[in-house]
């Protein structure tokens, strides 16, 4: 083989080679596309839900984690001397919180399916979450599409709160302190949107975003409680940060307090 | 045209280089400690040039302001190039680092305003190197050593060492795109994984080469040293990064060591892709690129321009 075909041979093994990154390139992005434009709150084309208080029902139960409950982490507050001062003692991570019988903390549990197309009125209550201590709090918080999640500071530190949503518009705000509540909104249902600080990047919350009001958020002790259910066959999921989701199914009568259970593992750790 | 040695102009360029390889670890910082938005406005930091440096809004102002000084340098730079330099292509490259410092200023406003969508921050970890490459070109071509003559080294091989030097390079940029996609978290870790390997073939295959062909070579010699130097601590400080991120998974923020050891692993990945481009300089000062060029006994500066 003649040396200017050797070198005619080598150079179009390079281009498939470019063609061939390309395309591995290609492969290997995600999608992370978000428009991060404003979205106003959607008004569904569903009719009303038509809701009888006089039959509604409710569930009501505890959420559990069965295995050993992972130590709390400590979180170092050393690079703002507000935090270190200002802060839990000693401060731990909230990922995880269950009380010395396993019961588990930070739980969405929700109604996923069942409901039926309906559109539901926007609870003009705002849901609050303070940043105290450098934290936030509540560290997991269940809302509405549409509805009011106010954020106040009331630290003597500046924040920044920086939502992470994948189906809704993201957004930035810095709050200093003493300045007014930051008032947001979410317009679509996401479970569950991140939102963090990266002035502090140890401080981080869960919201969770619904297009229906039947939800509840386990508190201390993994009790939680859905009320004005209307009768019906249901599937109930509940959401961890760390352990992902468990689904059951619901039947309610009418005027029925139901009573269920969750049981999380410690090793079945889910994916951040 | 033979080209002058203008020291105080190479100086500068070397002191600029210096500045730029800092700029690269506070950028690497602000990532490696989730401080890329802890400042929500751009170019101001909270509306002024002077906000309360606390907690990532150290890292992400340092960072702004190491920024902005490159910024004046590489404008003294090209003003200075401009003035001093005979050879036009040098003045252009000046330029176009000139002008990837401001495109970088305005990537890196865009990382902020968009809120790290649209792979604002890939393109912006990309070009910071590709502008590092530029002016460790700028150090180089204006050296006394690039501006002196060099004895033609003839390239009897085939394909030419041109060619694995580029190869070398554009693999080497390839895993910096993957690498910037993980870190950022737009592709998964095995695109880069598996880079790494690549490019340890496409850096041993060429620097083979230039031990085959040119084993007598000093500064073909010094450049194949390096490569493989910078090449086999960048791949240890990859496997110790990823070693210590899963070893930290769970770990509430970002902690010192994995900060430092993925620091360091980012930076010495501009190093990588620096020496590789200076193989691919050094190639085209020292190697004719035609069988008929070798037979002239010396290449002046003049002639690979």
């Amino acid at each position: 083989m003649s040396c200017g075909k050797k070198i005619g041979n080598f150079r179009r093994l390079a281009l498939l080679a470019i063609a061939a990154a390309l395309s591995f390139l290609a492969a290997a992005c995600g999608n992370q596309e978000n428009s991060g434009k404003k979205i106003p709150p959607e008004r569904s084309s569903a009719p009303p839900a038509n809701v009888d208080p006089a039959t509604t029902g409710s569930v009501s139960g505890v959420v559990r984690l069965e295995g050993p409950v992972p130590p709390a982490r400590k979180i170092i507050m050393s690079g703002d001397a507000a935090c270190a001062s200002a802060g839990q003692e000693p401060p731990v991570s909230q990922e995880v919180v269950a009380d010395a019988q396993g019961n588990l903390a930070n739980v969405v549990i929700y109604v996923k399916g069942g409901i039926g197309y309906f559109s539901f009125a926007i609870p003009t209550t705002p849901v609050e979450i303070n940043q105290q201590g450098c934290m936030y709090a509540p560290h997991v918080a269940a809302v509405m599409a549409g509805q009011t999640v106010t954020f106040h500071n009331s630290d003597k530190t500046i924040h920044n709160i920086h939502s992470q949503p994948k189906n809704n518009p993201s957004w930035n705000r810095s709050q200093s302190p003493g300045a007014p509540a930051i008032e947001e909104f979410f317009a679509r249902e996401e479970i569950a949107i991140p939102v963090m600080c990266n002035v502090h990047p140890w401080m981080r919350s869960y919201l969770a975003v619904f297009d229906h009001p039947y939800f509840a958020v386990s508190g201390p002790g993994g009790a939680f409680e859905i009320r004005n259910l209307p009768p019906g066959t249901y599937t109930l999921e509940a959401w961890h940060e760390k352990y992902g989701t468990l689904r059951q199914p619901l039947v309610v009568s009418a005027k029925e307090a139901a009573k269920v259970s969750f049981v999380f593992r410690s090793d079945a750790a889910a994916g951040r | 045209m033979s080209a002058t040695y203008h020291p105080g102009l190479h100086r500068f360029s070397l002191v600029l280089l210096a500045c730029t390889f800092l700029l690269l670890i506070a950028g690497a910082l602000v990532t490696s400690n989730d401080a890329a938005l802890a400042v929500p406005d751009w170019p101001l930091s909270y509306g002024t040039l002077t906000p309360p440096m606390v907690g990532g809004i150290f890292y992400e102002h340092s960072h702004r302001v190491i920024a902005a000084c490159i910024g004046f340098l590489t404008i003294i730079l090209a003003v200075w190039t401009w003035r001093a330099e005979s050879r036009r292509w040098v003045r252009w490259l000046s330029l176009a680092a000139l002008g990837a410092v401001i495109l970088q200023g305005v990537l890196g406003g865009l990382t902020v305003l968009l809120h790290l969508h649209y792979g604002m921050p890939i393109a912006h970890a990309c070009l910071a190197q590709i502008f590092f490459g530029a002016i460790m070109g700028m150090a180089l071509f204006t050296s006394r050593w690039w501006i002196s003559d060099q004895a033609a080294i003839p390239d009897n091989g085939s394909p030419s060492i041109h060619t694995f030097a580029l190869v070398n390079a554009a693999a080497v940029f390839l895993q910096v795109i993957l690498g910037a996609g993980f870190r950022h978290k737009s592709m998964p870790i095995w695109p880069h994984i598996i880079g790494a390997f690549v490019v340890a073939a496409t850096i041993s295959w060429t620097a083979l080469t230039l031990r085959h062909r040119f084993g007598n070579v000093r500064e073909m010699k010094l450049a194949r040293i390096l490569i493989n130097s910078v090449f086999g601590l960048q791949f240890m400080l990859g496997v110790a990064a990823w070693a210590s991120r899963l070893m930290t998974v769970d770990a509430p923020q970002p902690l010192p060591a994995v900060v430092a050891l993925t620091v360091i692993h980012t930076v010495t990945g501009a190093l990588t892709f620096a020496c590789s481009l200076m193989v691919v300089m050094l190639c085209y000062r020292m190697v004719p690129r035609s069988r008929e060029a070798a037979l002239a006994p010396a290449r002046t500066e003049a002639a690979i321009s």
